[in-house]
């Protein structure tokens, strides 16, 4: 119990958790529009929009999320110089490594997000989008307006555990200097070593809280909105 | 063609529906054999025919939900169109009633009813919903607005779908055996606004076994076998004096029970 004192008097933990709960809610925005494209390209009529999909989700789901937030990090945005934050500002170099982090992030889960949504449209029967152009409904207004929402209703329970495997995911983003929960669990460890399980516990409750909430709202959301047929 | 009987209300212009020589393969099956057939405006056309001798196949492809391999289909003298902004428009203009229904089951009665109006013909929501009420009313399912289609019998989805094709004001309605979904005692009230509507002048192509529906209300009756119309004739006829063994076969079929 000291030692959970200590650590929270001497670290600024709320900070951490604040920058792991940022880049989960953009990192999960990002994934989610680039999910979607790449779901709705994978059942497009274009060949070659199909292609780009399966070719999306199989890199990069078979890549090590290290990988690739090496490759944002350290390939794109520190040797090509690829900047997404102002140069001349006074937190460029917090800025540009969290929005690189973001947009590893975003990538990988786009991966799981497309499969998730895709597996959603597979649930949606055939019936509905013959309904849907026999009104005159275009290809992008039937996915809008009757595929899509009954896809992310049947969805909602794969796109919830995507949700949690990102919070967790953010933690890889330490790795290029992003200062949140496991970038503060390696500098407690360095500085105070004794306390060893204490931060560990620390950290634990931490993702608990965060993703416990979210394993019951995904939980009561697909009970809620899941389409009866 | 050549039936004797049977021949469309008279009436001007070019017919509703226009087949010329339509082909359809599926794979080596031959499900649409060089139909040709023409459907007049008011005119109501039930397609009769053993199991899978193509007449959901036809209704498909009047609405060009499958593509044909050869021949034409014109609606209203303008032939079908190519995938596009320009096929979506013109799938507009005719209705479709499925046999499984396949109301938005996200969306309620109403908003089933709204989309189409709303999103292809541009209506505002509020003259959507006003003649989407006054459609249910007609068809008996007002009170039913605000549900969702799984709270609903059988029976009255069916007569939500009618209102649901009859809401883009379409030049023709195709039915996919809209009642063989149906329990029993459900099957009338779907029929009987079918009747009304065409009693009102609504030009209808019908797939049914529903004789009392043919009797009552068709101006010709369409069998088909193999991919082919092999006999037309008013339903009075047709019924009492079939010229083909195909239909002598199949009418003797559906009639032992
Ligand atoms: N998508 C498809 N792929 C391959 N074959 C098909 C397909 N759709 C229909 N068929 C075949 O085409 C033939 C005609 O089918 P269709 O559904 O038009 O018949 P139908 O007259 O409506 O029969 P039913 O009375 O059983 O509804 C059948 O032999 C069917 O198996
Ligand atoms: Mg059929």
């Amino acid at each position: 119990m000291d030692g959970l004192a200590t650590l929270l008097r001497e670290y600024d933990v709320l900070a951490a958790f604040w920058m792991t709960v940022q880049l989960t809610a953009w990192g999960a925005v990002g994934a989610l529009v680039v999910g979607t494209v790449v779901a709705v390209a994978r059942v497009s009529p274009v060949g070659v929009l199909q292609r780009f999909g399966a070719w999306f989700v199989t890199l990069v789901r078979n890549t090590p999320l290290t990988l690739i937030v090496a490759l944002c990090s350290l390939g794109i945005a520190n040797t090509l110089k690829v900047q997404l934050a102002p140069a001349d500002s006074p937190t460029f170099i917090v800025d540009n490594g969290f929005r690189w982090g973001v947009v590893a992030l975003a990538v990988y889960h786009a991966a799981f997000v497309a499969e998730a949504i895709r597996s959603g449209i597979n649930t949606v029967p055939a019936g509905q989008a013959e309904a849907a152009r026999s009104i005159g409904l275009g290809f992008a207004a039937t996915l809008r307006h009757v595929v899509l929402p009954q896809a992310f209703r049947g969805a909602i329970a794969p796109l919830g555990n995507t949700l949690i495997a990102l919070t967790k995911n953010t933690t890889v983003v330490a790795t290029v200097g992003v200062a949140e929960a496991a970038y503060l669990m390696r500098n407690m460890i360095e500085f105070n070593p004794s306390l060893l399980y204490a931060i560990f516990a620390l950290l634990a409750t931490g993702f608990v809280v965060l993703t416990l909430p979210m394993g019951l709202l995904f939980t009561w959301l697909s009970n809620r909105l899941g389409v009866h047929r | 063609m050549g039936a004797p009987g049977g021949q469309a209300p008279a009436s001007g212009g070019p017919p509703v529906v226009a087949l010329s020589r339509v082909n359809k393969h599926f794979g080596t099956l031959h499900v649409l054999n060089d139909i040709t057939l023409d459907v007049a405006r008011g005119e109501v056309v039930v397609v009769l025919g053993p199991s899978g001798s193509g007449k959901s196949t036809l209704c498909r492809a009047i609405n060009r939900l499958e593509t044909i391999d050869s021949g034409s289909i014109a609606i209203d003298g303008v032939p079908l169109p190519e995938e596009g902004a320009a096929l979506a428009s013109l799938r507009a203009e005719v209705g479709m009633v499925f046999q499984s229904f396949n109301l938005f089951a996200h969306k309620t009665v109403l908003q089933n009813v709204t989309l189409g109006p709303v999103k292809v013909r541009g209506l505002t929501p509020t003259d959507a919903q006003a003649r989407a009420v006054e459609l249910l009313e007609r068809v008996g399912v007002a009170d039913q607005a605000a549900k969702y289609p799984a709270q609903l019998s059988g029976g009255q989805q069916q007569r939500v779908a009618i209102a649901r094709a009859l809401a883009m004001d379409p030049k023709l309605i195709l039915f996919d055996e809209p009642t063989s979904a149906l329990d029993p005692e459900m099957v009338n009230e779907v029929l009987d606004v079918m009747v009304t509507l065409a009693a009102q002048g609504m030009t209808m192509i019908v797939v049914t076994h529903e004789m009392g529906f043919a009797r009552k209300a068709a101006d010709r009756v369409v069998f088909m076998a193999d991919g082919q119309v092999v006999e037309q004739n008013t339903p009075e006829a047709f019924f009492t004096a079939p010229r083909t063994d195909r239909a002598k076969d199949f009418l003797s079929k559906i009639l032992t029970h």
